[in-house]
């Protein structure tokens, strides 16, 4: 520990704007990614990828919602959606929606969510 | 790992809604493991005034954190609780949260019961199935649930109940009577 004050790490802010991560981009295919749609990666990754693409396809090994991702990473929810939705347009990424369109899911599923939450 | 190609995680989505300070965050916290979620917005005019902005007249979008909970019931069986951002500003979020999910918390203050009235329009707007659940503050006059049923003008299968969102029991009877009423509107409703 040094005694004169230093700002280090977080401290400092991030260096990088995380925009700048998308190129300044606020669009792409990935806008209307719900927060708990799955994401799962497929396919074999190429070398090109950046530090951020890397991270979410290992993070993607299983399969993993939205919102995980970004906490995940420590992005705002904007800047992963425009991440993955890159990643879905190369084929290395699958995403599968919550459930069919918006429907509600079935009576068994939620019977057992009920059980499961008594049982917490 | 070694598992064979699963089935795609069944998620569903429950939302926390209610004023500001109410206790969004102790209940998503009392029953999960709380995770913050950051989401930058720009920010619209209505952010103007709200935000001191002098001097940093060049920023346009703001970070918002909103609470994130995960309750896992099984393994592809996962129950994601958000806590709604508090201010107004921020509404353009709910829609999206709001989608598809299964249903909504609102916690209600008998101190300033008014800062629940928008959550409980929302929901209602939106045919989103929701509990009241009133959280005891210690030093808050104790309201019977019917009092506060007729002060919100609730339909009467809107159920009302009191909790102590510091209680993880209290507030998995409060979770769990959002998903039974959740349940009969389902069947209800075909």
């Amino acid at each position: 520990m040094s005694d004169t004050p230093q700002w280090l790490d977080e401290d400092a802010g991030p260096i990088v704007r995380p925009y700048a991560l998308i190129r300044g981009r606020t669009r792409s295919s990935g806008d209307n990614l719900d927060l708990v749609a799955t994401v799962r990666a497929v396919g074999e990754a190429p070398g090109s990828l950046s530090p951020e693409q890397s991270l979410i396809l290992r993070a993607a090994r299983n399969p993993i919602s939205v919102a995980d991702v970004a906490v995940e990473l420590d992005l705002p929810v904007g800047v992963v959606r425009v991440l993955l939705g890159d990643l879905r347009d190369q084929g290395l990424i699958s995403v599968s929606a919550p459930s069919a369109a918006g429907s509600r899911p079935s009576e068994g599923i939620l019977k057992e969510v009920i059980n499961g939450l008594r049982a917490l | 790992m070694d598992s064979v190609l699963s089935e795609d995680p069944v998620a569903l989505k429950i939302l926390i809604a209610g004023g500001f300070g109410v206790g969004k965050t102790t209940l998503v916290g009392s029953i999960s493991e709380i995770r913050p979620l950051r989401t930058e917005e720009v920010l619209s005019d209505r952010g103007v005034g709200v935000d001191d902005l002098d001097g940093v007249e060049a920023k346009t979008t703001t970070t918002v954190a909103m609470d994130f909970g995960r309750i896992t019931i099984r393994e592809g069986l996962v129950v994601y609780l958000f806590g709604t951002p508090g201010q107004e500003r921020f509404w353009f979020m709910w829609d999206e949260l709001s989608y598809g999910a299964l249903g909504a918390v609102v916690i209600a203050d008998t101190r300033r019961l008014t800062d629940c009235f928008p959550s409980v329009d929302y929901f209602e707007q939106r045919g989103t199935p929701f509990v009241v659940a009133v959280n005891c503050f210690d030093d808050a006059e104790q309201h019977s649930v019917e009092d506060v049923r007729i002060a919100l003008d609730l339909d009467p299968d809107v159920p009302v109940m009191l909790c102590d969102v510091r209680r993880r029991n209290s507030a998995k009877e409060v979770m769990i009577t959002l998903v039974e009423h959740s349940l009969r509107t389902l069947t209800t409703t075909g």
